[in-house]
């Protein structure tokens, strides 16, 4: 018999029958249903201590008492009028919305789930009914009538519930006539909730691994070399070529940043093995480090503080070692902080150099002053100028079609590079329908933290848009992968795709890419990057494959 | 319930108006006292209320970008959706503000569990609604400024003539009458009927609706049916706009229970849901170019904080280091 953490638990024709329509009751006389699998396990105490969090407690969601500090409701207001005064974004959010609900059926847990409190204006109206009672006119004379609320333990237990419902995606931003965006009401949400010691534990101990080791993994420094060791092995029975591993090497060019999932996890690790070889390919003089071996950053599903914390090591990284610029790998929310934060809250990078192609010698202006660039941008610029040999064919026994990550696709926009670099490796490439794909993209149902199994009744709720939408190009085009450039979507949408479209593997980009390039000195090419024989390509009476 | 207490609430300040318009006392009362204190709260409140937004840092520059960003010069960018200088930004809020582009995004999807397919179709009516009634309530505004302004600015009777193109009735039917009253009736039918959307309304939501239906409604029964007395009603805004309040006599007392109603919506204005008007300008997501990487955002609140910085992450695992042959700083 499943458990509610297994996939196996859930049918699909139950999970299809979402009633969207709200319950009799009002929002806020109907408590939350604690049921296993919609909810994320506590933030465990040794990872609070570990990064001096205030009010390190054990308990359990379905305590009726969750230990608050004694005076949390003063720790909670003063923290909320704190942030109003801090965050404009926040303080217009709480103020502008009009209730017009073109955001509801935007979300991804709405649509797959039906729980009226996941459309992203109810979501914000959980914190906004708190603001009306206590730093509003209207909501002091008027009270519940206009949605103002007073704040009791069951108001955290709700938001706790709610506010790690949301994968800050900020999908519903883009709908939203004023620009609310729930990610920045979420955080801020989760934010409060931190002051009294309430976290996951699946966001909270990758942050307490990320501040202690580097990455969220808890790879030790001497891990991660057998970890990269293993896969050069795996590299050369491929394609018969040994590549370096530079790691923490001092002067190198350029720090490489991945995102740790790629380290240990399949089909991560072949997108690292990709990125090992194309280095390798094209004589980079890059390096790993261990210190700042991972561009992931759960702080920002934890604090704009943490944001901060976590994210230093990387330029104190690329400052010790001496490089010019950073190169970027594949990953969703790295690349909302890298891009969108880092420069804010750990610059200026005044010790780098405007980040030069040393291949092509094109000047990446637009990251004039971060120094840093994404791995797409850059091999955009490769492929362009015809620095690589490539033989798409290689890749003719996939049919691709593309997963636009929220964070790089609705906070930087990047949208035709990957796109660009997949069609230069694949000849079948087929998009997914125009309302989930780009800036109206649907996230995988695991990000922000969310990805655990645990959680997974709400995963698969939450998976079901992007999952049905791979399912509708796998019936019509035959679609037999996923490309992603993001971890997350590596770990999480296999289970989303397995469930809502079985037969769709997941792949990220950089593998691709290196399954179909022509690198110096290999060997006749039989076995991908998986290891598996590369279908269409047969042993020759010499050992040696061929194209047929 | 909350539709009730807003409907109740419009309907008594329509009556307490009304009746006030019957005698002198009250003419003075709802003509005169009442607006100049009513239009001192409106601009005071919405300039404390856009002071107050202003007054908050932006730490963070979180452009929602809608297209492709800027980067290699061979890749086209989506200037507008996906701004990278001012201009871009212009003409992004420009149009948000002018013809609603992200509601025009606006999308239904629909769960078909038998086939299990998800789609998508566009829906078009809120954006529709909403561009009806907000570009009707500015020609009307405009068309009312008839009455303030003496002489008249040809501004103001060009939009009239334009605004009359149908040319039946006596005195002739603006099209903006209609469209604002329709428009107002479909946006309070779909928060009604609207399963998802009638969950989520609030007294703010059906209260300025009612009040608009109210104020909509009194002007045109005036104009149409009352066929109230323009001359002395235009003598007494005159009178009022130009602080030498006048009270001419024999004024239809619906334009008092109309004029009470304006009052009121000046006083809500600035405390409901109805400074989204200046609050869309301040949009962080919106009103931000995304080049956060070409040109460095400061917060102006920045604090130190608390790392692991390198040399305590190497003291922790140097022999593990070096015996793994990565090099160290501290031999």
């Amino acid at each position: 018999m499943a458990k509610p953490d297994e996939v196996g638990y859930y049918r699909q024709e139950e999970l299809l029958k979402a009633d969207h329509q709200p319950p009799k009751t009002g929002w806020m006389e109907t408590p939350v249903d604690f049921r296993p699998g919609s909810y994320i396990y506590p933030g465990k105490a040794k990872n609070l201590k570990i990064l001096g969090l205030p009010n390190p407690h054990e308990w359990a969601v379905t305590d009726a008492d969750w230990k608050l500090p004694e005076d949390w409701q003063r720790i909670v207001l003063e923290g909320m009028a704190e942030r109003l005064k801090k965050y404009r974004s926040f303080k217009l959010f709480m103020d502008t919305c009009v209730r017009c609900g073109a955001c509801a059926d935007k979300c991804h847990f709405f649509i797959g789930g039906g729980d009226p409190k996941n459309m992203p204006v109810l979501r914000a109206e959980l914190l906004r009914s708190i603001y009306r009672k206590d730093f509003t006119t209207l909501g002091k004379v008027l009270g519940k009538l206009n949605g103002a609320r007073e704040l009791t333990a069951d108001v955290i237990k709700e938001w706790f519930y709610y506010f790690y419902q949301c994968t800050e995606c900020r999908r519903c931003s883009v709908f939203c006539p004023f620009g609310i965006d729930t990610a920045e009401v979420t955080m801020i949400g989760r934010e409060l909730l931190g002051l009294l010691g309430l976290y996951i534990n699946w966001a909270i101990e990758p942050v307490a691994n990320c501040y202690r080791f580097g990455n969220h993994l808890a790879i030790p420094p001497h891990g991660m070399v057998d970890t990269l060791e293993f896969m050069v092995d795996d590299i050369e029975e491929a394609t018969g070529i040994r590549v370096e591993v530079p790691l923490n090497k001092k002067g190198a060019e350029i720090l490489f940043v991945p995102p740790s999932g790629d380290y240990v996890a399949a089909p991560g690790i072949y997108t690292c093995m990709g990125y090992l070889l194309m280095f390798h390919e094209l004589g980079l003089d890059y390096t790993f480090s261990t210190y700042a071996s991972e561009g992931g950053n759960f702080g920002l599903f934890t604090s704009h503080e943490m944001i901060k914390r976590l994210n230093a090591k990387i330029y104190a990284e690329a400052k010790r070692l001496g490089v010019k610029w950073i190169l970027g790998g594949e990953c969703g929310h790295m690349w909302r902080v890298l891009h969108q934060y880092m420069n804010t809250v750990n610059g200026p990078a005044d010790f780098l150099e405007v980040p030069k192609s040393p291949i092509t010698g094109t000047v990446f202006e637009n990251a004039r002053s971060a120094k840093v660039i994404h791995i797409m941008e850059f091999f955009a610029d490769l492929i362009r100028h015809g620095k690589l040999k490539l033989d798409p064919s290689r890749n003719d026994h996939i049919r691709v079609t593309f997963h636009d990550s929220c964070n790089p696709a609705r906070a930087m926009g990047i949208l035709e590079e990957p796109r660009y670099v997949i069609k230069s490796v694949c000849n079948n490439f087929f998009e997914m329908p125009e309302n989930t794909i780009r800036e109206q993209t649907f996230c995988c149902g695991g990000g922000a933290g969310l990805g655990t199994d645990e959680n997974m009744e709400m995963r698969l709720r939450g998976g079901l848009p992007r999952g049905n939408a791979v399912r509708y190009v796998q019936q019509r085009h035959g679609v037999n992968q996923l490309a992603a450039m993001c971890a997350i979507d590596r770990a999480t949408l296999v289970t989303v795709c397995d469930y809502w479209a079985p037969g769709v593997k997941v792949t990220g980009i950089t593998e691709l890419v290196a399954n179909a390039t022509i690198f110096k000195g290999e060997k006749k090419r039989t076995l991908n990057l998986r290891l598996e024989p590369i279908p269409g390509v047969h042993q020759d009476e010499d050992g040696k494959g061929g194209q047929p | 319930m909350k539709i009730l207490v807003s409907l109740a609430a419009v309907g008594l300040l329509f009556l307490v108006g009304l009746l006030g318009g019957l005698g002198r006392a009250g003419e003075v009362v709802f003509g005169v006292l009442i607006p100049y204190p009513a239009l001192v709260v409106f601009l005071g409140g919405l300039i404390y209320r856009v002071l107050s937004w202003a007054k908050a840092p932006v730490p963070f520059r979180i452009t929602t970008t809608c297209g492709q960003e800027k980067s290699l010069p061979w890749i086209k960018q989506a200037k507008i959706d996906n701004p990278s200088g001012l201009p871009g930004v212009v003409i992004r809020m420009a149009l948000e503000v002018l013809v609603f582009r992200s509601l025009l995004r606006n999308t239904k999807a629909k769960l078909y569990p038998a086939e299990n397919r998800l789609a998508y179709g566009t829906s078009l009516g809120l954006w529709a609604a909403a561009m009806a009634f907000h570009w009707s309530m500015l020609v009307i505004l405009i068309r009312h400024l008839r009455l303030a302004l003496s002489p008249v600015p040809a501004v103001v009777t060009f939009v009239e003539k334009a605004d009359g193109l149908l040319e039946t009735g006596v005195p002739v039917f603006f099209v903006t009458t209609i469209l604002f009253l329709a428009a107002l009736v479909f946006l309070l039918g779909r928060r009604l009927l609207d399963p998802q959307v009638r969950y989520i309304s609030l007294v703010d939501d059906y209260f300025p609706l009612l009040l608009l239906l109210g104020i909509g409604l009194s002007g045109f029964w005036l104009r149409h049916f009352a066929k109230a007395d323009v001359v002395g009603i235009k003598e007494l805004v005159v009178g009022l706009a130009s602080f030498h309040p006048v009270l001419p006599a024999a004024i239809h007392p619906l334009f008092f229970g109309h004029l009470f109603l304006v009052s009121m919506l000046l006083i809500y204005f600035p405390f409901g849901k109805l400074v989204h008007m200046p609050g869309v300008f301040l949009s962080p997501t919106r009103n931000l170019a995304n080049n956060n990487r070409r040109v460095r955002h400061v917060n102006p609140w920045d604090y130190p904080v608390k790392t692991h910085p390198y040399p305590e992450y190497e003291d922790e695992w140097r022999e593990k280091m070096k015996a793994a042959g990565l090099p160290v700083e501290k031999a």
